[in-house]
């Protein structure tokens, strides 16, 4: 018994219509332990953890409850058999109070009536037992987000849970918050509870986290101790690269400067969004490509949202040729003349039911009519004319964008942004679930666009992508640029290394704040260590 | 020492947040009551006859009918609905009571406010389990029901017979100084806040209105707690329609009608919310009361014609909202 997992979950499969979104998963869970739960896009951590919190039903597997087979239907099964799972939003009740919150469905009665008394000496109990000073008669609208957080966990704990799934706990906390989160965690921990903790950023795995297991593309990669385990073999098991590889490659990326001299096209200075921004700083030469590197929620995607004014920012500056634009405005960043093309193209790009022509002019739009009436014939030049640069393949300009290919929709797409003749273009995973043939094409446009004297930053996931295609690669890490890489710098091996080692290592972000991001330097005290980079099976 | 952090950095804010919030809360749930004493002030100084038992109790008997569907009406507004059926069903279990005197009192009440239950049930199933709007679903019911009393009376009303004294005195007698209907109107309210406030159905019922997608999450079977109220809101209806026609001594094919309307008034003004999750029936008291002395305060005037009472109404129910809005909106 004390050797057996409270839960354990074998060969796990899911399909959904056809695609395998996770084959022969694998996860153990001990009793007392923080397990973190890793993987880039795509790597099937919340359909595993959907299947073990009984929101989705596995195709194939087993999965054992404290050594008994179990089969969970509902998410209400799993609640009753103590695995519960505490979701990203919270989903609780804003006007009724924290212990109708906690206890909601499962009120304590006497007599048939509703025992207020008992419900909130019980709930007072079980914030204390968590280290939590809340009221339990307050109304949940009147806590900040944190603590209602915590009342969520709370809840959970109280189905006598023995897991507690956390999925992205931190992202809408702020630091001292976090903190709170970590006492909540180590009080579980200490009562014997089995945490999964999902999260993008290191510093908290290494930080709570007992036991970490990589998935990839739906498969099990590795189930490691995390003490013990360098940040670079965690990435390159993270991203299916082989440790060996790396060691070929120079340590010495050296610092570099900004282009002497000349005023940049674009200068991002000390961004700065709660967590997720820290201080970073980024700047772009005409013609230049640069490239973003990240993993998931390193803050590759909040960089480009903060300079396009998506986001506001709380601290921080974008110029574009020397002219501060308005912070949080997105028109003032396209009139001055910023593109954005987004990485969900379906959610946030095309509109499936209009036209090739109508998708592409949309946003031109307003240039082209006239007292509101659109003017078809210099429409039509300019989708020509857009159409042959591009070489976006349509039967004509009339055909539904929905019909069109992956490659062809983002083409229209940049062509949408083009013909406001933008001066700066940023590019969000421009060729993620585009084929080959089309991925070739649209990179090498990029290039021309470079040439022709456009700044790009281009965000990607893809190693390949980021080193053929920048003169210059900007490392990102837990909301910091940790490292810059230039000319023969860049490479797929330096790239990772600077992702998992960076420069800011395990400082506080708050008070490296001040450092100045270009004067990265390569970690000098971590030497490639002995431990042999093994590959789990 | 971050749990003691926790505790220096949150009591402050979350203290503050806290008494806000329930100031916030208070001002809307006791505006209806601050409102209706002021008008009682106001009318107790102008009119010397406004004080006296006689004007008081009929205050309370022409409201009780209108208080008890308001009740109805004031579970489901909670649960984010709304029930437009409620006038017409009162006129279905007038009739039904009415036509069922010969068979005893007892037997008319209770087969006529079983039928309008069950038609209050409808609702509820098809609202939950079809999932469309309460708004349509009991729109339509308000229809149908009205057509189907008007086909069975063939619009007259049905008298009830001398023989039934024991149904005419449901709406007409008094216990000691109190009509029976008030009795009804009392004891009813009171059972509904204990209902609401001590019972898992009633938590239920502002759970599924504060966040009917979390509340189902949670567990909780949102569709049971929905089916529920309409039915209450049935029952409640035909009550009021039952003692409207005993007051009256007929059951009428058109009785209650525009009642719908008044009883989300007086909901509203009361302080619960339409979007559900916040109130109580005792403001729904002092919503139906106010409305009601407002209507005798107009009385007692005497010049201001039907149709100008009718637009200082509509302004008052307004304006009512509007501070409503802004205090909650505070928050």
């Amino acid at each position: 018994m004390q050797n057996e997992p409270v839960l354990r979950m074998e060969g796990i499969t899911k399909i959904f219509s056809g695609v395998t979104a996770l084959a022969n998963v694998s996860l153990e869970l001990e009793r007392g332990e923080v397990h973190a739960l890793v993987g880039e896009n795509g790597a099937g951590k919340s359909t595993l953890i959907k299947i073990m919190t009984g929101a989705y039903t596995r195709d194939g597997g087993q999965m054992f409850l404290e050594g008994r087979a179990v089969d969970f239907r509902t998410p209400e099964d799993a609640q009753e058999a103590g695995v519960v799972a505490v979701y990203q939003e919270v989903n609780l009740l804003t006007y009724r109070t924290v212990a109708e919150n906690i206890y909601l469905g499962r009120e304590p009665r006497r007599f048939g009536l509703v025992d207020w008394k008992r419900m909130n000496a019980d709930a007072a109990a079980l914030l204390k037992r968590l280290g939590l000073e809340i009221d339990p008669r307050a109304p949940l609208g009147s806590l900040n987000i944190a603590l209602r957080q915590m009342v969520a966990i709370a809840r959970g704990v109280s189905f006598d849970a023995k897991v507690v799934v956390l999925d992205e706990p931190t992202s809408s906390l702020t630091e001292h918050e976090v903190q709170i989160l970590y006492d909540v965690i180590r009080r579980l921990k200490a009562e014997g509870t089995a945490v999964v903790y999902i999260s993008h950023r290191f510093d908290e795995l290494y930080t709570v986290c007992d036991r970490v297991t990589i998935l990839r593309d739906g498969r099990f990669v590795a189930t490691r101790p995390l003490a013990g385990l360098e940040k670079i073999d965690l990435v390159c098991l993270m991203l299916g690269k082989q440790r060996e590889e790396l060691r070929q490659g120079t340590t010495a990326f050296k610092g570099v400067t900004a282009a002497a001299g000349e005023t940049p096209l674009l200068s991002a200075e000390h961004l700065k969004r709660g967590r997720k921004l820290n201080d970073v700083t980024v700047e772009v030469a005409r013609g230049e490509i640069v490239g973003m590197a990240g993993l998931l929620g390193s803050g590759r995607t909040e960089t480009a949202r903060a300079i396009f004014g998506a986001d506001s920012v709380e601290a921080g500056e974008v110029r574009l040729e020397g002219k501060t634009i308005r912070r949080g405005s997105v028109n003032d960043a396209i009139d001055s003349g910023i593109a954005f093309l987004t990485e969900d193209r379906k959610a946030e790009g095309i509109i499936p039911e209009l036209s090739v022509r109508e998708n592409l002019t949309l946003a031109a739009l307003p240039a082209l009519s006239t007292l509101g009436v659109v003017s078809r014939a210099r429409q039509a030049e300019i989708v020509d004319k857009f159409m042959k640069r591009l070489g976006i393949k349509a039967a004509n300009a009339d055909q539904k964008i929905r019909e069109l290919s992956g490659g062809n929709q983002q083409k229209v797409l940049l062509a949408r942004w083009l013909c406001k003749n933008p001066k700066f273009l940023i590019l969000d995973e421009p060729t993620r679930g585009i084929d080959i043939g089309a991925k070739g094409e649209i990179q090498s446009l990029v290039g021309e666009l470079a040439e022709s004297g456009l700044g790009v930053l281009m965000i990607s996931s893809e190693l390949e992508e980021l080193v053929e295609g920048s003169s210059r690669v900007v490392v990102m890490r837990d909301g910091q640029r940790v490292g810059e890489l230039r000319g023969d710098e860049i490479s797929q091996d330096n790239i990772i290394r600077a992702m998992a080692e960076g420069a800011t290592g395990e400082a506080t972000p708050a008070s490296t704040a001040t450092a100045h991001v270009t004067d990265t330097t390569p970690p000098a005290a971590t030497p490639p260590a002995a431990a042999p980079p093994s590959e789990g099976a | 020492m971050s749990q003691a952090a926790t505790t220096i950095d949150e009591s402050g804010s979350a203290g503050g947040r806290l008494a806000r919030a329930r100031f916030a809360s208070f001002a809307q749930r006791q505006g209806a009551l601050v409102a209706l004493v002021a008008v009682c002030v106001f009318a107790a100084v102008r009119y010397e006859r406004f004080l006296t038992e006689e004007n008081l109790v009929n205050v309370l008997r022409q409201n009780s009918m209108l208080g008890l569907v308001a009740l109805g009406m004031t579970f489901v507004i909670l649960t984010g609905g709304i029930d437009l059926s409620v006038g017409s069903l009162m006129a279905v279990a007038g009739v039904a009571a009415a036509t069922l005197a010969g068979q005893g009192a007892l037997v008319a009440v209770v087969a006529a406010v079983a039928l309008t239950t069950v038609l209050g049930l409808v609702n509820g199933v098809v609202i939950a389990k079809a999932r469309i709007q309460p708004f349509i679903v009991t729109l339509a019911m308000m229809i149908a029901a009205r057509g189907l009393v008007l086909a069975y009376t063939g619009e007259k009303s049905i008298g009830i017979g001398k023989s039934s004294g024991a149904l005419t005195s449901l709406g007409r007698d008094f216990v000691g100084p109190v009509p029976v209907p008030v009795v009804f109107l009392i004891v009813l309210f009171a059972l509904g806040w204990l209902v609401l406030n001590h019972t898992r159905f009633g938590r239920h019922v502002y759970a599924v209105g504060d966040n009917d997608e979390a509340a189902r999450l949670m567990g909780l079977n949102t569709g049971r707690v929905t089916i529920g109220v309409y039915a209450l809101s049935g029952a409640l209806a035909g009550l009021a329609g039952v003692l409207d026609a005993a007051r009256l001594g007929a059951g009428r094919p058109v009785a209650g009608q525009g009642d719908e309307l008044n009883a989300i008034a007086a909901v509203v003004v009361g302080g619960t919310l339409l979007t559900g999750g916040q109130g109580s029936v005792m403001s729904t008291l002092a919503g139906v009361l106010l409305l009601g002395l407002i209507f005798n305060v107009f009385n007692f005037e005497g010049w201001i014609s039907p149709w100008w009472q009718a637009v200082l109404r509509g302004l008052f129910l307004l304006v009512v909202v509007i501070v409503q809005n802004r205090l909650s909106s505070r928050k």
